[in-house]
């Protein structure tokens, strides 16, 4: 289906079915029930879960393709929330136009910074993309503030001229995003006994994108073109011995990633018409490498689910508190109880990034191919190992 | 003349901290080819030794002082600190004002250990493993440390002042006729500075262990091969850089309240530094740091922001742009490092 064959074709239906079923099984305990906060499904969260995942999808083009490690992707996120967030102002609410603004911008953003850091590879391509990114936030900061307004942010104002649309709504205050009309905001809610789903037509609108974007990934995966990207990193000394240049390659493959974390900014600032230079600080560009080391680089569904991973964790696992710890344990003897709770408090709650950090380091040293490779080898022990041999699986890292 | 030597002295100050980093990086980079990403979270856990210390030593035991009453009458607690009760109060009380250079006693030792566990315990899995690897393995390990820091200190900087004698200003300009106040400290932290610089160049040039070291970095195999242990000769060298990150932690405390993040804000610009100067050239990190301080505190003269805007928060960044483009090999890059 799609030109695709049978088993990326089901790595597709999983994606969509995973992301258009998301407010069901996000949504796994009733409400009012002790594990209600374990719950995600709701519209704030999810669009973060899809908007991430079409942000580490992208970077996993330039990563996982070609070997090359940007430490300064998040500059093309900030590029495309603020382009968006102009178009709100000066065009009119409906997203559409901003967001293919948000994309042509950091594409372009994109061409200039890859032409200039691919000249070097390894790590000074690293530390060049690190440099352009912490230049382009301080210059956010500091001197750019007509056009980012510095430490405060960009946001809509009541007096934005908005020419295709209204200035402000017939009550006075600031419209709001929209697909042709339809409100980005716009939530149904339904409750099935105890249970409550949220429907949220801006995260559909991301779902939308983000399976586009899967889909769009795929092809390029599959390609010639990835195929070329893929010896890039195996061997880019033979590359250019064979006569070939592979500069257009890498350069192609870091401003489609540069697109793709354009567009993943640009959702962003529909969903929330507001944005600001800390998005494009270098450690938001670290919160990307971490997703798609720990999802599994170079495979395809592994940056989906190190995005869902990490902001899952963000949001739920620091809201966890000594409270809730003492209600899980209560079933210890006392003593016992505040022992484990002391044990456990450091990683949880405002401290999960220290959660995050060992994982991180856990899944680099021992597990290079990421979640992904950690599920291959659980359904290899499963299956027995000689069917793991023979399993040439689509999500094998592009080694 | 005055506001330009005035710049060059603001300049050394922030330009030794980046020397010193940008030096241990290029040694554990010089001598065990490793990207080492945690080298910000040991100038931070320097500086938090400091802090450490400043701790301790003001411990203080709660007395009540019959003599004395409070506006409600209730006998008054006086807090003195256990070195004040151990030392009496003139000694005791030197002691905690001069917190921050006795820390680097207490910092050494700590350092070269938390060195020695890093290389053995996890850094030297990632020798045989591609770049990014260890990239990402030592920037997990930054955030870990930098976590831990931040749960044992809380998120907000802690003061730790110098010691008193040290914390004034003074005319530098008086000797040459001019006009150069300038704090004390700064002026420490610079000598200091180049203390340990001299210190580890020494070490390196004039003994038979830094020689050893240095024939290793120019071909670890065949020194392997002579039967020195070389391994064991890096792990030191691993723990000497550790320690001369944390000791510029330890003094720059003064200059700037430590925080948990500060590893991280000066690790960025530390690489780009180590690029600047030349992967694995210890003379070039040095060269590098120096004018890159003393460019970025020109860059932040009133005349070169009117001329063009916002280059105080830039400067660096351009000039690592330019010179990996023009000379990619750094200023004193050796050929053949990391040259791909």
């Amino acid at each position: 289906m799609f030109g695709l064959d049978k088993k990326d074709t089901s790595l597709l239906m999983i994606v969509a079915v995973l992301t258009l079923f998301a407010p069901f099984i996000l949504n796994p305990f009733p409400t009012g029930s002790g594990l209600a906060q374990f719950n995600a499904g709701y519209p704030d969260l999810m669009q973060r879960f899809v908007i991430f995942g079409i942000f580490a999808i992208g970077f996993n083009i330039l990563f996982g393709l070609t070997g090359y490690l940007s430490f300064g992707h998040a500059a093309f996120l900030g590029v495309g929330s603020y382009s968006a967030v102009w178009m709100f102002k000066l065009l009119s609410m409906n997203v559409l136009p901003a967001i293919l603004l948000s994309v042509i911008i950091s594409g372009l953003f994109a061409l200039v910074i890859g032409f200039i850091s691919l000249r070097r590879s390894g790590i000074y391509f690293s530390i060049l993309t690190l440099a352009f990114a912490q230049m382009s936030f301080s210059l956010a900061y500091s001197v750019l503030t007509p056009i980012t307004n510095g430490e405060t942010g960009l946001q809509l104002t009541l007096d934005d001229p908005r020419v295709l649309g209204v200035t402000a709504t017939a009550d006075g205050s600031i419209p709001v995003t929209n697909l042709f009309g339809l409100e980005m905001r716009g939530t149904y809610e339904m409750a099935v006994g105890p249970w409550a789903f949220q429907f949220n037509i801006g995260y559909y609108l991301c779902a939308l994108v983000l399976i586009a974007a899967f889909y769009l990934a795929i092809r390029i995966f599959r390609s010639p073109f990835g195929m070329m990207l893929r010896a890039v990193k195996s061997n880019q000394q033979r590359m250019n011995y064979t006569g070939l240049n592979s500069k257009p390659y890498t350069l192609a493959a870091f401003v489609i990633s540069g697109m793709y974390a354009g567009l993943a900014g640009g959702l962003m600032a529909s969903m929330d018409p507001l944005a600001g230079a800390e998005r494009m600080q270098w450690t938001a560009s670290g919160e990307v490498v971490l997703m798609t080391i720990l999802g599994g680089a170079g495979t395809l569904i592994g940056p989906v689910l190190g995005a869902g991973f990490i902001k899952y964790f963000e949001n739920i696992f620091s809201k966890i508190n000594d409270n809730v710890l003492h209600g899980w344990f209560s079933f210890m003897p006392d003593g016992l109880e505040d022992f484990v709770v002391f044990i456990v408090h450091p990683f949880i709650g405002k401290g999960w990034h220290l959660t995050l950090g060992i994982l991180f380091m856990l899944v680099v040293i021992y597990l290079p191919g990421g979640l992904v490779e950690g599920g291959q080898r659980i359904a290899g022990w499963i299956k027995g190992n000689k069917q793991s041999d023979a399993q040439q699986s689509e999500t094998k890292p592009a080694e | 003349m005055d506001a330009f030597l005035l710049q060059i002295l603001n300049g050394l100050d922030k330009g030794s901290a980046y020397a010193l980093i940008a030096l241990g990086l290029t040694l554990i980079f010089g001598t065990l080819g490793v990207v080492n990403f945690a080298h910000g979270a040991l100038f931070m856990i320097g500086a938090f030794c400091a802090v450490t210390v400043q701790k301790i030593l003001s411990l203080s035991v709660e007395t009540i002082d019959p003599d004395k009453t409070d506006f409600l009458g209730n006998p008054l607690k006086v807090k003195t600190p256990y070195v004040e009760n151990w030392f009496g109060p003139d000694i005791g009380g030197t002691i905690i004002d001069w917190s921050v250079p006795l820390a680097i006693l207490f910092a050494i030792p700590i350092m070269i250990a938390v060195g020695f566990i890093m290389e053995r315990g996890l850094i030297k899995h990632f020798y045989k493993r591609p770049h990014a690897d260890q990239i990402l393995v030592t920037f997990g390990l930054a955030i870990v440390l930098q976590e831990v820091i931040k749960y044992f200190y809380g998120a907000n900087p802690i003061p730790t002042p110098a010691p008193d004698a040290l914390n004034g200003v003074a005319n530098l300009g008086a000797i040459i006729g001019m006009d150069l106040i300038y704090p004390v400290w700064r002026i420490v932290y610079f000598c200091f500075a180049c203390l340990i610089i001299s210190g580890v160049f020494a070490f390196l040039q004039f003994t038979t262990f830094g020689m050893v070291v240095r024939a290793g970095m120019a071909d670890r195999e065949t020194v392997g091969l002579l039967g020195i242990n070389i391994d064991r000769r890096f792990t030191i060298m691993f723990g000497i850089a550790a320690a001369v990150a944390g000791l510029a932690g330890v003094m720059y405390t003064p200059i700037n309240s430590p925080n948990y993040h500060m590893g991280m804000d000066f690790l960025v610009l530390s690489f780009v530094v180590v690029v600047v100067g030349g992967m694995g050239s210890l003379p070039g990190a040095v060269l590098a740091g120096f004018v890159l301080g003393i460019l970025e505190s020109f860059a932040s003269m009133e005349w070169a922001i009117n001329l063009i805007p916002g280059i105080n928060q830039i400067i660096i960044y351009l000039v690592a742009i330019v010179i990996l483009l023009v000379r990619p090999r750094g200023l004193m890059g050796r050929k053949g490092v990391m040259e791909d």
